[in-house]
């Protein structure tokens, strides 16, 4: 198939920037803003997230054919959970002072809008091959705002950078970044910058 | 008596749901642009709440003692299930209420507020009065940041936004003055 | 949410192509038991590090609050009374228990007691070191807490509140500035008095719970 793998390039790029999740299509915004007061937290986020989008996606997509179309959403919340609940004990078993820190959001990835989103717009409609490719561009995509989110918040408001002290000790840390204000106030900036991208590009375009 | 009122207004106003806890926030930033749509919305989901409290109370204590890793699936369904039950009910008996809430009653089953509601309410183990206190104090938190955001947007609606922040930029702002505001309620309950 | 996903009506929704229920419902059934199974097979993978994590944490707690005990003996509280042997066909994550800690000459040096309550944004729990007989703290440590960054959390990052519970006399009283007149008193955090109370007010009614179980069981013993 001549457009194969044309496509999977799309399908693995896509979530990436063009069609982020959190920054164009403004889902997964409870976990963006709640964990990212440190960089350690958001990677773990980030990691657990793609593994149960990627099982998720997968999962779906093999069973596509198979799932009465009146009770896929039924279904697609008990393989989403089912891989929310694995991930949350692995979390627990490997890095417990991460997971005690996630709190009851590794939980509440099961209603992170991201995953049933991707599962029934798309992962439900195609092979297994794309709803994977799908799942890691998707995943990646969040991962890195959770990123940039908390690489901001928690070196400015803590000082520190995955733990580490990056300044001195006279440093005072903004700790409003860490707190909630910190968190819409971040996302909102970085919206901002874009939207202010997107205009000056524009009116280059149209110069 | 007192740590039913902490309860409620900890979760109303000192550890607001949306704004301190970042639950609920798909409906603040989705179903903010008109104050009737918001406080219909708001209601909906302190119904659902209170019955999330009830539920998850009562599977705690009866069902899920031996296999509480069963727990988040219970959950989940239940929610799911209740949030149907709930969209039959109003539609039959009030169909002009079903038609306004819309598209906006399916989705309160991803309303993480609803779920996370239940999982707070697990890991302090609260018990029956004082599950229904928290749902109670995190339904009104939920309209009344609801309610608040709609207000301030309505009155965007007719100022002059700069183009940048036009859209959700400057519907994030406007929620870290709110939470900044709320943050003023630290001191409160300190004598309950 | 800009993908909108309406729930299907339960009834079919191409005219005669709907899925019997029967079938809907052996689907669901079936989905329902391969995910509690999975989800039953990674819980028992997953438990023994589990297990492991917690026992090691509590430990190391009770080793600091206790301050380097030789060892120490587990008193599991039945009908009132504590006592070495857990009791017969209890749970027993479900029975309270205290570390009854001895020095290297078999000397008792203190217990150590968790408790928690409800602080300012969740639960504190914490663990401190108890001498029953005069009631003298040996130490604190808060095991769990979710208090303000910056505010609350000072109850553990600020290592001078922490260390003025060594010494102390419960039952505690917190004040803002500490006089010296009393073993007694506690400073309190400026800005986390929500979260300093709490602590003090957990110490306060735990040991008020237990010291008097502590001194019945200390007289048991000795003849």
């Amino acid at each position: 198939m001549a457009a194969a793998p044309a496509a999977s390039l799309e399908d693995l790029t896509r979530g990436l920037w063009r069609e982020n999740p959190v920054l164009v299509q403004m889902l997964g915004l409870c976990p963006t803003l709640a964990v990212t007061n440190s960089v350690a937290n958001g990677i773990a986020m980030g990691v657990a997230t793609l593994f149960v989008l990627l099982g998720s996606n997968v999962l779906v997509a093999s069973l596509r054919t198979v799932i009465p179309k009146e009770v896929r959403i039924t279904s697609y919340i008990l393989i989403i959970a089912t891989f929310v609940t694995t991930a949350d004990f692995t979390l627990e078993a490997l890095v417990p002072r991460i997971h005690a820190a996630l709190g009851p959001f590794v939980a509440l990835i099961v209603v992170n809008c991201i995953i049933l989103g991707r599962a029934e717009a798309f992962a439900s409609r195609v092979s297994v091959r794309r709803a994977a490719l799908d799942a890691i561009g998707m995943g990646t995509g969040f991962t890195m705002v959770l990123l940039m989110m908390s690489g901001v918040r928690e070196v400015l408001g803590s000082g520190t950078l995955l733990g580490m002290a990056l300044f001195g000790g006279r440093f005072e840390p903004w700790v409003i970044m860490v707190l909630p204000p910190g968190g819409f106030l971040t996302l909102g900036i970085f919206l901002l910058l874009l939207a202010w991208r997107a205009e000056r590009r524009q009116r280059v375009q149209e110069a | 008596m007192g740590d039913l009122a902490w309860i409620l207004i900890s979760a109303l106003l000192v550890n607001n749901f949306v704004l301190t806890l970042f639950l609920g926030l798909c409906p603040f930033f989705g179903v903010t642009s008109r104050v009737s749509t918001a406080v219909r919305l708001g209601l909906a989901n302190l119904f659902v709440l209170l019955l999330t409290a009830l539920c998850a109370w009562f599977l705690n204590r009866f069902v899920l003692g031996e296999a509480p890793y069963l727990r988040l699936i219970a959950f989940i369904v239940v929610i799911a299930s209740l949030v149907q039950i709930v969209e039959m009910a109003i539609k039959k008996w009030s169909p002009v209420l079903f038609r306004q809430l819309g598209i906006y009653l399916p989705l309160i089953t991803t309303n993480c507020a609803i779920l996370g509601l239940a999982i707070f309410q697990t890991n302090r183990g609260y018990g029956f009065w004082q599950g229904m206190a928290f749902a109670v104090g995190a339904g009104l938190g939920l309209t009344l940041a609801l309610v608040l955001m709609a207000s301030i947007r309505e009155r965007l609606d007719v100022a002059d936004v700069p183009a940048v922040a036009r859209g959700t930029g400057i519907v994030l702002i406007i929620a870290a003055c709110l939470s900044l505001a709320f943050m003023g309620f630290a001191g409160l309950g300190s004598s309950l | 949410m800009t993908t909108a996903h309406a729930h299907p009506s339960p009834a079919a929704s191409a005219p005669g192509s709907g899925t019997p229920s029967w079938r809907l419902l052996t689907i669901l059934s079936l989905s329902g038991a391969l995910a509690g199974g999975l989800i039953v097979s990674a819980y028992r993978a997953t438990l023994p590090p589990i297990e492991a994590h917690r026992a090691a944490r509590v430990e190391a707690a009770i080793r600091e609050v206790l301050k380097l005990p030789a060892r120490w003996d587990t008193l599991y509280l039945d009908r009132g009374a504590l006592t070495k042997r857990l009791p017969d066909g209890a749970n027993p994550k479900a029975v309270e228990r205290v570390f009854l800690g001895f020095d290297s000459n078999g000397n008792p040096v203190g217990a150590a007691i968790t408790a928690g309550r409800p602080g300012f944004a969740d639960i504190i729990n914490l663990i401190f070191g108890l001498d029953p007989t005069s009631g003298t703290l040996l130490g604190m440590k808060v095991l769990t807490s979710k208090e303000t960054p910056g505010l609350g959390d000072k109850i553990y990052r600020d290592s001078g509140f922490v260390r003025q519970f060594r010494g102390a006399v419960a039952p505690l009283k917190g004040v803002k500035d500490v006089s010296g007149k009393s073993q007694s008193e506690v400073a309190v955090i400026t800005g986390a008095t929500i979260s300093s109370r709490t602590v003090i007010r957990i110490i306060n009614e735990a040991t008020a719970r237990w010291q008097p179980l502590l001194q019945a069981y200390r007289a048991k013993a000795t003849p």
